[in-house]
């Protein structure tokens, strides 16, 4: 089963990888961009028995830094 | 007197920091392998050399800091064992929560490789004695996430207890409060992201480093 992990930064880290894409989105003549925020997406493919608890484990243990990064778990 | 260096897969300062490490004590450290599980009976003092362990996948020294050896030196460290992290070093004792905080991309995106002048913030750890408060050193940096950043109330703490142990006297990638090393709060622990190894002889143009060493191996082996 195919489970989707992202991970983003926290509202109010500076995220230098955001503003150099909005840069370069503005240098290609984009305009109307605000801000950009990147970030993250994980795919796993788990078998049924691995419960919504192991999912955040693996989060809060690997995935995701949780000092700077917020996540969030989409089960297919 | 005996020492360690961790190599993990895509270190690259391993080999300068045993040098570093050989010749402030005049014995070779042990090279110790990210799969073993335990370090060498008897060691005094680790190394947690700087590179791009584990490609710096996912985040530089995450990978690193779940490897079997990092409970180890985490045991280690909890028994009052000296550990130094330097450059990739440092992000993994953060990432492996030995130190507070997180190092992140650098605040103008670039890699930044150069010589940068440091502070010295506090001269009361085994690892800064031989240098003064406020003594103006240099250093090398080379690095791309070394943007320290923790939360309002961790850098205060760090502060207020003197673990700062290096600060950045030159704007160079956005730290928080120019922070460039910190110790954990029993004072046994550094994390840092200059190269002190990279400036230890004459060849290397200063020898700034060099103090680091020696004054952390005489203490530990008084």
């Amino acid at each position: 089963m195919k489970t989707r992990v992202y991970v983003t930064l926290k509202t109010g880290v500076l995220d230098p990888q955001g503003k150099a894409i909005h840069h370069a989105l503005e240098g290609l003549g984009f305009t109307g961009v605000n801000d950009v925020r990147a970030g993250k997406l994980i795919e796993l493919d788990i078998t049924d028995s691995v419960s919504d608890d192991d999912i955040d484990a693996m989060c809060r243990k690997l995935l995701a830094n949780t000092v700077i990064e917020n996540y969030r778990i989409e089960r297919a | 007197m005996k020492s360690a260096v961790i190599v993990f897969p895509g270190s690259n300062c391993d080999r300068d920091l045993a040098v570093a490490f050989r010749d402030a004590t005049g014995q070779a450290p042990e090279m110790v392998w990210h799969r073993d599980t335990n370090i060498p009976d008897g060691v005094d003092v680790i190394g947690v050399p700087g590179g791009f362990s584990y490609g710096d996948y996912l985040r530089s020294g995450a990978m690193a800091a779940r490897s079997p050896i990092m409970r180890a030196v985490a045991v280690a460290a909890g028994r009052g064992v000296k550990v130094i992290g330097i450059c990739n070093g440092f992000q993994i004792l953060t990432e492996a929560g030995l130190l507070p905080g997180v190092l992140m991309r650098n605040a103008g995106i670039n890699f930044v490789c150069r010589n940068v002048e440091l502070e010295i913030g506090s001269s009361q750890s085994v690892f800064t004695n031989r240098y003064q408060a406020g003594e103006k050193i240099a250093m090398p940096v080379a690095h791309h996430d070394g943007n320290y950043e923790a939360d309002t109330e961790t850098l205060d703490r760090l502060e207020g207890e003197g673990r700062i142990a290096f600060r950045y006297a030159e704007e160079v990638n956005g730290s928080a409060r120019n922070i460039a090393g910190i110790l954990n709060d029993a004072g046994n622990v550094l994390g840092m992201m200059p190269h002190p190894e990279r400036m230890i002889e004459a060849a290397h143009g200063r020898s700034d480093g060099r103090r680091l060493f020696e004054g952390l191996f005489e203490l530990v082996a008084a």
